[in-house]
C-alpha cells in the first residue's frame, strides 16, 4: 500500500479505459480486491449519483421481493440452510484431502487440473493454455473468480481477446466499467444507459436500436452467437466441483454458459478451491438453496454438470485451475473462515441497506455488499486489508449498521454481522501499539467510564452540561468535530435534566422496602433533589 | 415477580423518560422492580466498535451488577432495549471467553438467560397483551433490527400496541429496513447513515402519525433527531412510554422529535 505523507494514496488505477471515460469514473483496477478510496469516501460519491440510487432502490427491492416469495414457499428452507451450513463446514474441516480427491477424479476422467497460489499464477496458467491452443481469443463464462484475479486484463496483456457473454458482464465490460454485484453485475445500469454503451461500443448493432428490453437482448444475442460459433477456447468459473465423482457445475439463466460450456473444443475452469463440495448427491441441497436465494427462482433455466472430457462429446480437453488467492489464510482463521461457505448467491446484497443506497463499486472490490465486507479484508489480509494501517479494505467492515439482514437470507447461514464485528476487533488490535487514535483514545476513557456505576454517575453529571449547548429548546443542532458528523443531519436531544438513577433514588418510592440493601444502597443521598428536574412542575 | 432493572447507559443519562416508564408499567402491573445500584451500561458500544479489551471491564461491571438474580434475588431482568438485550445475550459470553475469561463468560451467559427485552418480558414472561394502557393517538411502530434479527420479538410489540386502548395504529411502510443508526456507523459513515435515515423518516411522515414508537431508545435518538431536524411534527416515544400511559398519566408533553426533557409521569405518586 503506497502512501504518501502517511495518507493512503487512490488505489491503483490501472490502464485508463478511454480518455473521455463516457460510461462512468470506474477505469479496470490493478488488483480487483481493492481498488478506489477506503468505505466512506467511496460511498459519499456514491451517493450523490441519483441515477444509480433509483436504478438500485429499483433493481434490490424487485429481487427481495421475488426472493422472498419463493422462499416462502419452500417448507423445509430453515432445514435446508442447516444442511447447506453443515456441508460447509465440513467442507472446511477437511479441505486438503477433499482437494486431492477432486483431482483424482478429475484426472482419472480425463481432465487436468492446475493448483493456482495466487492470481497471477492461476493468470499465468491460463494464458499459457490459451496461447498453446494458438488462440487469440476465449469466450468467457460469468465467474467471480476470474473477475477476481483479473483474468481479461491479464490475457489482453498478451494479446489474447477474452469475451464476456453472461449479457450483464458483456455491458459492463463494453462500458469499461466494473462489475458493481455478484450476480447482476450491471446492476447500476438501467436500459437507456445500456442502450448508449451497445450503440457506442458493440460495432455490430442496427443503428436504430431503441432501449426496448427484448431488443437490446436480441442485439446482444446477434453480437454473442457470431463469438460462441468462432472460439476455440471457453474459460468459466464453477459454482461447485464434486469431490467424489470429479463434477464441476454452472448454474446460470441465460444459456450463454452452457454455448461456452459445450462449443469450444477446449475447457478452462478457475474454481475457488473453497467451491468444493464432498459428494453428488450434496448437489441437492445447494441447487434448491441458490437459485431461489439469487435469482429468485425456482429453478435456474440452465444447470451444467460435466464430468472431466466425453469423447464426441463438448470440449475434447478440459483444464481445472484450482484457486487459493488467499484462501488458506482465511481458512486458518476460526472465525473468519465462516466467508468461504459463500455461494455467491448475493441475497445478502440485495437486503442490505448499505449496499442498497451505495451500489457495489464503493466496497471497492470485485466482492461488493456484506459479503465483500467480510471477504475482501480477509483475502487481503496478506497484504495489509484487515487492519493495515490506513488499507482502504480496513475501512470495509465498518460499512454495516449490522442490522442483520444478510444473516437472515444468507442460504449457508454465515453470520455476517458477527463476522464483521470480530473483523473490526481485528482491526483495532492490529493499530494497538502505534500513535493513539482520537477512536482509541475515546474507548479507553468510556470503558474506565462505563465499567462502574460511580465514574458513569459522574460523567453523568458532565454530560448535564450538554444542556447549556442546548440552549432552551433542549436540541442541539451543531456541535465540533467528530460529533458534528452527527449533527450535519440529525439533531441531539440534551442529556436529561434528572437522569433515571438519580430519579430512581430521589423521587421514586419502591412499593415494598428492597429485600435487599444492595437494591437500594446506604449511600442515597436524602431525598428532594433539583426543584427544576420535574418538567410538570410542583405537583411535589 | 420480583424484576431487575437494567436502565441502559443511554437510557440513564438521555432518555430516562424510557426506564422510568417501565418502572411505572411494571408496578402498575402488580411487580416489584428494583434498580442494582452497580449498573453502568451492557458493553455494546465497545463491542461493536471492535473495542473487545476496552468491553471486557464494562461487560465484568454489568454481570456483577445483576448476578444477584443467579441467586434468586430476582426472577428477571429487564431491559426496555433490543440492542442492549441483543449484546448481553449474543455478545457478552463471546467478549469475556475472548479475552480468555471463560469463568466469567459462564456467568455472563447464566445472567443473559434471565434477562428479557421488556415486549419478551411482558408477553412471554409475564403473559400480557393487554397492560391497561390508554393512548389516543396515531402511532407508527418501527421495529428495530436488533429487536427483529437478534432477538426474534417478532410481533410481540405490535400485539401490545393493538391492545392499548384508543390508539390509531398505522402500519408503517418498509418498516423493516433498519434507520441507519448502526452506533458508531452513523459517525464513521454519516452520509451513508443519513441516505437510509431519509428514507426511514419518508415512510413515517407517510403514515400521518404524530408518535413513531420502538423498543430501542438509540435508534429513536436517530430517527427523532432526523425528524426535529426537519421539524416533521412527528415525536418518538418509547414503547414504555406508550404503555405505561394512562389516562391518569399521559407521557412527555408534546414535543417534537425527540428530547431529553423530562416529564415526571408519576403525579399520582
Amino acid at each position: 500500500m503506497s502512501t504518501f505523507l502517511g495518507i493512503p494514496r487512490s488505489r491503483g488505477r490501472g490502464h485508463a479505459p478511454v480518455a473521455d471515460e463516457p460510461f462512468g469514473a470506474v477505469p479496470h483496477p490493478d488488483e480487483p480486491l481493492r481498488w478506489g478510496e477506503d468505505f466512506p469516501a467511496a460511498a459519499r460519491q456514491a451517493l450523490q449519483n441519483t441515477q444509480l440510487r433509483r436504478n438500485l432502490a429499483h433493481a434490490t427491492s424487485t429481487i427481495r421481493a421475488k426472493r422472498a416469495a419463493v422462499v416462502g414457499e419452500v417448507p423445509d428452507w430453515e432445514a435446508l440452510r442447516d444442511a447447506g451450513s453443515a456441508i460447509k463446514t465440513d467442507v472446511m474441516a477437511r479441505l486438503p484431502e477433499l482437494l486431492e480427491e477432486l483431482e483424482r477424479n478429475v484426472t482419472a476422467r480425463g481432465g487436468v487440473v492446475h493448483w493456482a497460489r495466487d492470481a497471477d499464477e492461476a493468470n499465468r496458467i491460463v494464458a499459457d493454455l490459451v496461447k498453446a491452443r494458438g488462440a487469440d481469443e476465449v469466450v468467457k463464462v460469468k465467474s467471480m473468480a476470474t473477475q477476481e484475479i483479473g483474468l481479461n486484463e491479464a490475457l489482453a496483456a498478451e494479446g489474447i481477446a477474452a469475451h464476456e457473454t453472461d449479457l450483464a458482464e458483456l455491458i459492463v465490460q463494453l462500458a469499461d466499467d466494473m462489475p458493481s454485484h455478484i450476480l447482476v453485475p450491471a446492476i447500476h445500469r438501467n436500459r437507456a444507459e445500456i442502450r448508449e454503451i451497445f450503440l457506442e461500443r458493440m460495432g455490430d448493432v442496427p443503428p436504430d436500436l431503441s432501449d426496448v428490453p427484448r431488443e437490446l437482448a436480441m442485439a446482444a444475442r446477434a453480437h454473442l452467437r457470431r463469438k460462441f460459433l468462432s472460439a476455440k477456447v471457453a474459460i468459466s468459473g464453477a459454482n461447485f466441483g464434486v469431490a467424489d465423482t470429479g463434477t464441476l457445475t454452472v448454474v446460470e439463466s441465460e444459456g450463454n454458459g452452457r454455448m461456452c460450456l459445450t462449443l469450444p473444443e477446449t475447457l478452462i475452469t478457475v474454481m475457488g478451491i473453497e467451491k468444493i463440495v464432498p459428494t453428488y448427491t450434496d448437489l441437492e441441497v445447494f441447487l434448491q438453496l441458490l437459485p431461489r436465494s439469487s435469482t429468485g427462482e425456482r429453478m435456474n433455466p440452465y444447470t451444467s454438470l460435466w464430468t472431466g472430457v466425453t469423447p464426441g462429446d463438448g470440449p475434447q480437453e478440459f483444464h481445472l485451475v484450482l484457486l487459493d488467492n488467499g484462501r488458506t489464510d482465511v481458512l486458518a482463521d476460526e472465525v473468519g473462515r465462516a466467508a468461504l461457505h459463500c455461494i455467491r448467491c448475493s441475497a445478502c446484497l440485495n437486503v442490505c441497506p448499505v449496499y442498497e443506497r451505495v451500489g457495489g463499486h464503493a466496497y471497492g472490490s470485485v466482492y461488493p455488499g456484506p459479503i465483500g465486507a467480510i471477504l475482501t479484508p480477509q483475502l487481503t489480509k496478506g497484504s495489509g486489508g484487515l487492519g493495515g494501517h490506513g488499507d482502504p479494505n480496513a475501512s470495509l467492515p465498518y460499512a454495516s449498521t449490522l442490522c442483520g439482514a444478510c444473516y437472515e437470507v444468507c442460504p449457508v447461514k454465515i453470520d455476517i454481522p458477527s463476522i464483521l464485528v470480530e473483523l473490526r476487533a481485528r482491526e483495532v488490535d492490529a493499530d494497538r501499539g502505534g500513535l493513539p487514535t482520537g477512536w482509541g483514545a475515546a474507548m479507553k476513557a468510556a470503558s474506565f467510564v462505563m465499567s462502574d456505576a460511580r465514574r458513569f454517575e459522574l460523567a453523568e453529571k458532565a454530560a448535564g452540561l450538554g444542556r447549556m449547548v442546548a440552549g432552551p429548546k433542549g436540541r442541539i443542532s451543531t456541535l465540533p468535530p467528530p460529533a458534528s458528523a452527527w449533527t450535519r443531519s440529525r439533531d441531539l436531544p440534551a442529556p436529561a435534566e434528572q437522569t433515571f438513577r438519580d430519579w430512581w433514588r430521589t423521587e421514586h418510592v419502591a412499593p415494598d422496602p428492597p429485600a435487599d440493601p444492595r437494591a437500594v444502597p446506604p449511600s442515597v443521598p436524602p431525598s428532594g433533589g433539583d426543584p427544576g428536574s420535574d418538567a410538570e412542575g410542583g405537583a411535589r | 415477580m420480583r424484576i431487575a432493572l437494567a436502565a441502559t447507559c443511554i437510557g440513564d443519562v438521555m432518555f430516562p423518560q424510557a426506564p422510568r416508564a417501565t418502572v411505572r408499567l411494571l408496578e402498575r402491573l402488580g411487580h416489584e422492580v428494583h434498580v442494582p445500584d452497580g449498573q453502568a451500561c451492557c458493553g455494546q458500544m465497545h463491542v461493536n466498535t471492535g473495542y473487545m479489551a476496552e468491553a471486557v471491564p464494562v461487560v465484568r461491571n454489568h454481570v456483577e451488577a445483576f448476578s444477584p438474580v443467579l441467586d434468586g434475588e430476582w426472577d428477571a431482568v429487564v431491559v426496555p432495549s433490543g440492542s442492549c438485550t441483543g449484546s448481553i445475550r449474543h455478545q457478552q459470553g463471546m467478549v469475556c471467553r475472548r479475552a480468555g475469561l471463560d469463568a466469567l463468560g459462564a456467568r455472563a451467559e447464566a445472567v443473559a438467560a434471565k434477562t428479557y427485552e421488556l415486549s419478551e418480558l411482558l408477553v412471554d414472561v409475564l403473559g400480557v397483551t393487554d397492560v391497561g394502557a390508554y393512548f389516543p393517538h396515531r402511532v407508527t411502530y418501527h421495529p428495530t433490527c436488533h429487536s427483529l434479527r437478534m432477538l426474534h420479538v417478532g410481533d410481540k410489540p405490535l400485539r401490545l400496541l393493538r391492545a392499548v386502548e384508543g390508539i390509531d395504529l398505522a402500519e408503517l411502510p418498509g418498516a423493516e429496513s433498519c434507520c441507519g443508526f448502526g452506533g458508531t456507523f452513523a459517525l464513521k459513515n454519516a452520509e451513508t447513515s443519513t441516505a437510509m435515515l431519509a428514507d426511514k423518516m419518508t415512510s413515517v411522515k407517510s403514515t400521518g402519525a404524530e408518535v413513531l414508537t420502538a423498543g430501542d431508545s438509540s435508534c429513536l435518538m436517530h430517527i427523532g433527531g432526523g425528524l426535529s431536524r426537519i421539524r416533521a411534527g412527528v415525536r418518538t416515544l418509547h414503547l414504555a412510554e406508550v404503555l405505561a400511559s394512562t389516562r391518569d398519566t399521559p407521557p412527555a408533553a408534546a414535543t417534537t422529535g425527540s428530547s431529553g426533557t423530562t416529564t415526571r409521569a408519576g403525579g399520582a405518586r
